[in-house]
């Protein structure tokens, strides 16, 4: 089975698997995002057509307010 | 006071590298005015500091201001504050509200930043600014850091040069504010950052 890395932790590869498709797969709901692909920021305007390979190292980092 | 006298129960090889690191915080409120209080106390050379906000009633339970000091611009109480502590510390603050285009401009120099927002969408901003911006630099943010308890959930992650410090999933809820332990603990895991960053080689 081909995966992707999300955090750390294994997730299935699929057919034009996209930053969208990433965030659904791990029900990741949460408005505020940083979202690097290995090593690389890609911005919320870019998340549909960002699409990922096998192996991809894929890090998810949720902002939360308070300070 | 004398800078020997401030500085002698300090190692005297990190003296000279904290007294020439230039630190960037963004935000003066529970955060960033805990960060810049542990900062001066480390003896850091130099802190820019950027905030828009005036302080009210409501940031006394967390933020290191003064009753005294309620309606005063953040970054000027904070001044003040940070003067009382040290001389050893320059400060440069900015009353400013910080966006994509100034955050550049005003913190081009520094050698770590430290995101030190109340809202989600400014933390957002100023890391994907900083990512974009200075990708060789360090950015400390936090996130997930209202309430209370739950010490053992807090942690840092290290992604690249972006470090996060919380919780990551504590969120605000009516009745749930930021309190003064749990910011400032967390306003201090990314002070400690600082600090380890700085001092890696020694």
């Amino acid at each position: 089975m081909k995966t992707i890395l999300v955090n750390g932790n294994s997730l299935k590869w699929e057919e034009n698997m996209n930053i969208d498709l990433i965030l659904k797969r791990k029900n990741y709901t949460f408005k505020m995002l940083v979202v690097k692909v290995d090593g690389k920021l890609i911005k919320k305007t870019e998340y549909a057509k960002t699409f990922v390979q096998p192996g991809a190292d894929v890090k998810v980092i949720h902002l939360i307010s308070g300070g | 006071m004398k800078k020997s006298d401030f500085f002698s129960a300090h190692d005297s090889r990190i003296i000279p590298i904290l007294q020439n690191a230039v630190i960037g915080i963004a935000g003066a409120g529970g955060l960033g005015s805990n960060i810049a209080v542990s900062l001066t106390r480390s003896g850091i050379g130099k802190l820019v500091v950027a905030d828009f906000d005036k302080i009210e009633p409501s940031n006394l339970n967390r933020q290191q201001f003064f009753e005294d000091q309620i309606g005063m611009p953040k970054v000027i109480a904070l001044l003040e504050n940070l003067n009382k502590v040290s001389p050893f510390t320059k400060y440069q603050v900015h009353e400013i509200k910080l966006n994509p285009e100034n955050i550049p401009l005003i913190y081009k120099n520094v050698d770590i930043m430290v995101e030190a927002f109340d809202k989600a969408e400014m933390k957002t901003m100023l890391i994907e600014t900083w990512l974009a911006k200075f990708p060789n630099k360090p950015i400390i943010a936090a996130s997930g850091i209202t309430g209370w308890g739950k010490n053992e959930l807090l942690h840092t992650r290290k992604i690249d040069n972006l470090y996060i410090c919380g919780d990551e999933e504590t969120d605000l809820q009516a009745g749930i504010s930021p309190m003064a332990p749990r910011v400032a603990i967390v306003a201090n895991m990314q002070a400690n950052l600082v600090l380890e960053i700085l001092l890696k080689n020694l």
